[in-house]
């Protein structure tokens, strides 16, 4: 496996809500915490790529953090924001020209489900007008059709999210620190048949820093580094069902998250069955239930037993959203990539206090999925 | 109210017959590709041509869900909001995503055979605003 890039620092905003804090500001806290994890200061940093999708532009963190006249570029590129600055800033220390760079994501969105004007996506006024552009629809629908015909309940729904939950409460950083019963998540108000309110997560706020390095150098700013052993970004191929589609083909022949998985499994030199614990898109409880098929870590149908058994939860031969994934931790766009990262770094440190997957994990993965049709993956080891 | 329009004229094949709607959808002469609604580029081939077709104006239950809150901005629909369903039909060559005109999720199952009616979306001062929507096919004996 490459060592060309490590991580050797993170940093933190907890998610959720927090009155009267910008987020700009949860990401430049994030940034000096990062940077205090990883022994430098912000004039060592020699390039950073920023995101952020509603909270203002990444760059003007320099006013706060240093102005330093390092190149700082701004990323904005929907839910693969992170993985897409992550990627850049991979390929920048890949390339000999940097030693030591950082990625930040911040957001701050307002409260309820997110509105995306159609137009932005070349799509006709008459969508959003008559009531369909919403992610929501979406997901519900790929999972109703895929509870058909791989023969999943809502139980299973329900179970996803109260490990969602579970873990949560564990997590000092998570929005939602409550555990739920599956029964008070089966009660919850309907959103979109057949996913309630508490299978959803929130739009939020929010903010993550990682320090990287170039492998050859990370030991002088930390005796833990964790590996970006590879980072893959896909935009989907005809024959994809994605968000926002007017029309899709009858029959679903691939997807950017099964493209990305298995390009960063390829890149990494490892496969699923070599990964300890993996971070995946749970915008709801369903997503997380056919993403843990797409990636290729269980078999397709597979999943309503390993749910049962709790084969998800971190002691568990599948660890799935350690840190309560994004249904506890919320949405914040420019951020949630890079909390998967984050959680990874925190697990295979040994850092993840009662939450810790048992065993001294080596191996984590990483996967996101937006709009319109995207997946980033990463590989991350000791 | 006794005006009406189409919420987008360029979404049917005839914008002039209001009660038995066919949709416009385009066809990609290189590779048959089918697309809704009328694009003249193709998401599969790239070409450049895509032939102005009619859609079948009946087909199955592909997948669907009910919208159980009132979306934000550019949603515009009726007061008092009332859950609608939305789904994909499947017309063979393409599946085409519809408000449908039945909200109850019990109602609605995969496979079930649908057809393509007049559906009031919101209005606009005195002039109704009409879009295309799905409904279960009336089984005739």
């Amino acid at each position: 496996m490459s060592s060309d890039v490590a991580i050797v620092g993170i940093g933190i905003h907890p998610f959720g809500r927090t009155e009267g804090v910008s987020g700009r500001a949860q990401g430049a806290f994030a940034a000096r915490q990062a940077l205090a994890d990883a022994g430098v200061e912000w004039s060592d940093i020699q390039f950073t790529y920023g995101g952020s999708h509603s909270a203002g532009d990444p760059d003007s963190l320099v006013s706060d953090l240093g102005l330093t006249g390092a190149p700082f570029i701004n990323v904005h590129n929907g839910c693969g924001t992170g993985g897409s600055a992550l990627i850049s800033a991979r390929s920048a220390l890949m390339s000999g020209q940097y030693d030591l760079g950082m990625v930040v994501g911040f957001d701050k969105h307002p409260r309820g489900a997110f509105n995306t004007d159609p137009a932005s996506l070349g799509i006709g006024e008459w969508y959003g007008q008559t009531g369909m552009m919403v992610t929501t629809q979406f997901f519900a629908q790929k999972i109703v059709r895929y509870m058909a015909e791989h023969g999943i309940g809502h139980e299973t729904l329900a179970a996803v999210a109260e490990k969602s939950f579970a873990l949560g409460a564990l997590n000092p950083n998570a929005w939602r620190r409550k555990a739920l019963t599956a029964q008070e998540i089966l009660d919850a108000p309907m959103v979109n048949h057949p996913l309630t309110q508490y299978m959803f997560c929130s739009p939020g706020e929010g903010g993550i820093a990682l320090v990287l390095a170039r492998g050859e150098v990370a030991h002088r700013y930390t005796s833990t580094p964790v590996y970006l052993r590879s980072a893959e970004f896909r935009s989907r191929r005809f024959g994809s069902f994605e968000v926002f589609s007017p029309w899709t083909t009858p029959e679903t022949l691939t997807g950017p998250t099964s493209d990305a998985a298995a390009a960063a499994f390829e890149s990494a030199g490892i496969g699923p069955e070599d990964i300890d614990l993996a971070q995946i898109q749970d915008t709801e409880s369903g997503a997380e239930i056919m993403h843990m098929a797409e990636t290729g870590l269980c078999a397709h149908g597979e999943q309503e037993k390993l749910i049962a058994e709790g084969q998800t939860r971190p002691d568990g031969r599948l660890p799935i959203n350690t840190d309560g994934g994004v249904i506890a931790n919320g949405e914040p766009i420019g951020a949630t990539g890079l909390r998967q990262v984050y959680e990874t770094v925190m697990q295979l440190r040994g850092n993840a206090g009662q939450r810790q997957v048992p065993g001294a994990p080596r191996t984590g993965f990483t996967h996101v999925y937006g709009a319109p049709g995207i997946s980033a993956c990463t590989v991350l080891s000791r | 109210m006794s005006e009406r329009r189409w919420v987008d004229d360029s979404l049917f094949v005839d914008p002039s017959e209001t009660t038995s709607p066919t949709l416009a959808g385009a066809r990609c002469p290189r590779c048959s590709t089918t697309t809704f609604p009328y694009q003249s580029g193709c998401p599969r081939c790239g070409g450049d041509a895509a032939e102005r077709i009619a859609l079948p104006t009946t087909g199955t239950l592909w997948s669907f869900t009910v919208q159980y809150f009132a979306p934000k901005s550019p949603y515009r629909g009726f007061e008092p909001f009332e859950p609608y369903g939305v789904g994909y039909v499947d017309l063979g060559d393409v599946c085409v995503e519809a408000r449908l005109t039945v909200n109850d999720p019990a109602a609605l199952a995969l496979g079930m055979p649908m057809e393509l009616v007049t559906l009031p979306a919101f209005a606009e001062g005195d002039v109704r605003v009409d879009t295309f929507a799905f409904a279960p096919q009336e089984v005739t004996a």
